[in-house]
């Protein structure tokens, strides 16, 4: 009878823990993003359509907010230049990324330290990268002065100074800091694809340059997918990159729209404008994840 | 036996700790961003003063971003329904925060005070909401100011400029001679820095007010502004390739050096020639921008104080309210920052010749209707407009846009933003 109520309770308790345990400790995380992530999703939503000016109002006003932001030329500015960056960034990020996972995956010598020198960039802020970047690319004290002091004085580089060119600058400190990332991604990806689908190819005549567009790029395709969506936000996010390099200048030539959100949310006193701005980012991202976390998700289903 | 005693002695602590709070000293908790060297002194003088009458002085420094970080930090408070005693708000930003009904009314410290007959009017405005005292004015720093090093003029062979005529021919003259002409720094608010003070001195005070203060569209989009833009864009040329992005005294530094010959800033630059061991006559001169002597364009700094509900709290604001236009804190406060007392009536002897000169045109400038509040410092317009003008102006500047379209551009930038 003892025997019976204390085997009962055991199952009981092991039940419990087996189901109530990992609830109970998911539970916070999950309230936490539910109120912290979710929920002030929505509170933005609601503000952007209201007036808010240096503190949230919360009568709705419709439309107007948007309407303010559509016709603002330096949010123009900043969403071609998210554009602009963004694709760029994240094109050169693969490419570089997966070249370098290539040579480094050829068996090579010192590939330990090759790796963690082209991994290195990552341990570091953006602020950092941006702020090192603004110095070797000033025109009075950088490449160009360095160029000059060795006697090339045709030399001529002031992309940073220049409206036209200020974002690419973004381009090349963001792909100088991620790229190496982009490699351990893609180096992990050539280490688990099996030697002897490659053999097997080059037993049947393969060159080398064929064996990687056939075969080995295109069965990384799960790499490609982590790639792009880490890179895709990392592009989204950028903020304190442009902050340290550019400033956003000159005038606004390399504001970005997490820029733009904050001047004018924090900075501007209009909330409103800011919190609509950010849903349009917001939306941006939804627009070019859904399809594509559909499509891949799909596919996985189907093999 | 001893844990008895021992708890008596701390009920008889805690309630000796309750009671002296609250029967003889209130506190204040300040929000402020006066955290470098010569500022933070100024600031710990106006806590001893709180502390010799008896209140408690609570800092509350946020450093960083020319006070962004400080205003986000204020707005949170203030949702949450606890803002501190004062904070550093100035401009119509003043306005913004009275209209949200969360400001303390000072008329009655202000009455005793007298500070209508000590502050000129143009001031007391903007620290008065619907006519009543909401803020406390601390210092005037003077925007229109041009920096020479007249080393640099003489090796050149060129005169120190006071019109926009002279300006060009000296500026060629010093670029000729090898120098830059103008150390500029090209950030928003020094370009529009420049730009207020090339728009006073060409076009006079009363366009200014018009244009800038009250952002008429009439003036906004009229041949004044288009020649007074075109004036500012003519700076440009005389200015070096690697000034986007530079900070404003990497500018003043230049001058310092001899490698430029002007520079356009307001007051607060002395403090960069004064730490570099330079006298003012001899290593530089300063002088009003070209055209615009006889005007001032001003930049104030106030503390606006939140309601409370405390007594003693409310004592210790009106104390910190009437000591911050007090004479003693004037005078010390703004010899240490290098800016000038908003009050009439404060001591001379302690102040520089630029302070002085200063002191006499604020005072002129306010008799002649000519003192106007500084748009690029967020004195003139709430900082949704001032943020418009600076996206024109910064976009004039760095672009091909003519000055035509620029200021057509500003009456619909600024209506947007209203």
């Amino acid at each position: 009878m003892t025997f019976q109520t204390s085997e009962n309770l055991k199952t009981k308790i092991s039940y419990m823990s087996d189901r109530l345990l990992p609830k109970l400790v998911v539970a916070p995380t999950f309230v936490s993003t539910i109120v912290f992530v979710y929920s002030f999703i929505l509170w933005t939503a609601w503000i952007s359509f209201t007036k808010s000016r240096l503190l949230p109002r919360y009568k709705l006003e419709g439309l107007i907010q948007y309407i303010k932001l559509f016709t603002n030329d330096r949010w123009w500015v900043a969403s071609k230049n998210l554009f602009v960056f963004g694709s760029l960034f994240i094109i050169i990020c693969i490419i570089t990324g997966l070249l370098l996972a290539i040579f480094l995956d050829q068996k090579i010598r010192i590939e330990g330290a090759l790796r963690t020198i082209f991994l290195y960039p990552m341990a570091l802020s953006f602020i950092v990268t941006g702020t090192v970047w603004k110095w070797i690319l000033n025109p009075s004290i950088g490449i160009a002065k360095l160029m000059h002091d060795m006697g090339f004085l045709s030399f001529h580089f002031d992309w940073l100074v220049n409206s036209d060119m200020a974002i690419y600058t973004v381009v090349i400190a963001g792909v100088w800091q991620s790229s190496g990332f982009v490699m351990a991604l893609f180096l992990a990806g050539l280490r688990g694809i099996d030697d002897s689908i490659i053999k097997a190819a080059q037993i049947d005549g393969a060159s080398l340059p064929r064996i990687y567009l056939k075969i080995i790029i295109p069965s990384l395709r799960p790499v490609f997918f982590s790639a792009l969506m880490i890179l895709c936000h990392i592009a989204i996010k950028s903020f304190d990159l442009i902050v340290a390099l550019t400033g956003g200048g000159p005038g606004y030539s390399s504001d970005v729209p997490a820029t733009f959100m904050y001047s004018f949310a924090f900075t501007r006193g209009r909330l409103g404008l800011g919190a609509a701005s950010s849903m349009v980012m917001f939306g941006a991202v939804l627009a070019i994840l859904i399809p594509y976390l559909y499509s891949e998700l799909r596919s996985r289903d189907n093999e | 036996m001893n844990f008895k005693l021992l708890a008596k002695t701390m009920a008889v602590l805690i309630l000796f700790c309750v009671f002296s709070t609250s029967t003889f000293a209130g506190q204040v908790e300040v929000l402020h961003w006066w955290t470098s060297g010569g500022e933070a002194k100024s600031v710990a003088i106006l806590k001893g003063l709180l502390e010799k009458e008896g209140h408690s002085w609570k800092d509350m420094a946020v450093a960083g971003g020319a006070g962004e970080n400080a205003m986000t930090v204020l707005k949170t408070r203030a949702m949450a329904g606890n803002p501190p005693t004062a904070a550093q708000v100035k401009g119509p930003a003043i306005q913004e925060w009275a209209r949200e009904g969360l400001l303390a009314n000072l008329d009655p410290v202000a009455k005793k005070e007298n500070w209508d007959k000590l502050v000129p009017s143009v001031v007391t405005d903007i620290m008065k909401y619907q006519g009543h005292y909401v803020a406390v004015p601390v210092n005037v720093h003077k925007i229109n100011w041009m920096w020479c090093n007249p080393s640099v003029f003489i090796k050149a062979k060129a005169k120190i400029p006071t019109t926009w005529a002279e300006f060009e021919t000296a500026a060629k003259k010093i670029k000729a001679a090898g120098f830059i002409p103008v150390a500029f720094g090209g950030q928003a608010w020094q370009e529009a820095t420049v730009f207020e003070s090339v728009v006073i001195g060409q076009a006079g005070a009363a366009f200014y007010k018009k244009a800038l203060v009250d952002t008429e569209p009439g003036a906004l989009n009229s041949p004044q502004m288009i020649k007074a833009l075109k004036t500012f864009k003519m700076i440009k040329k005389y200015t070096d390739k690697n000034a986007p992005g530079r900070d404003w005294n990497m500018a003043t530094s230049m001058v310092i050096k001899g490698e430029a010959a002007m520079q356009f800033m307001g007051d607060w630059a002395k403090g960069e020639f004064t730490a570099a061991g330079k006298n003012p006559g001899t290593d530089y001169v300063a002088i009003p921008a070209p055209e615009s002597a006889g005007t001032y364009l001003f930049n104030i700094d106030s503390f606006i104080m939140f309601k409370q509900k405390d007594k003693s709290a409310q004592q210790a604001q009106n104390a910190m309210a009437r000591l911050i236009l007090g004479k003693k804190f004037q005078e010390v406060f703004n010899v240490n920052k290098g800016s000038i007392p908003v009050r009439s009536g404060i001591a001379k002897a302690s102040f520089d010749d630029i302070a002085l000169r200063s002191m006499d045109e604020f005072a002129a400038a306010a008799a002649n209707g000519t003192l106007m509040p500084s748009m690029a410092h967020g004195m003139a317009v709430y900082p949704a407009v001032q943020g418009a003008i600076y996206d024109v102006v910064t976009e004039f500047y760095n672009s091909d846009m003519t000055a035509k379209e620029a200021a057509a551009k500003f009456v619909t930038t600024i209506a947007a933003a209203k």
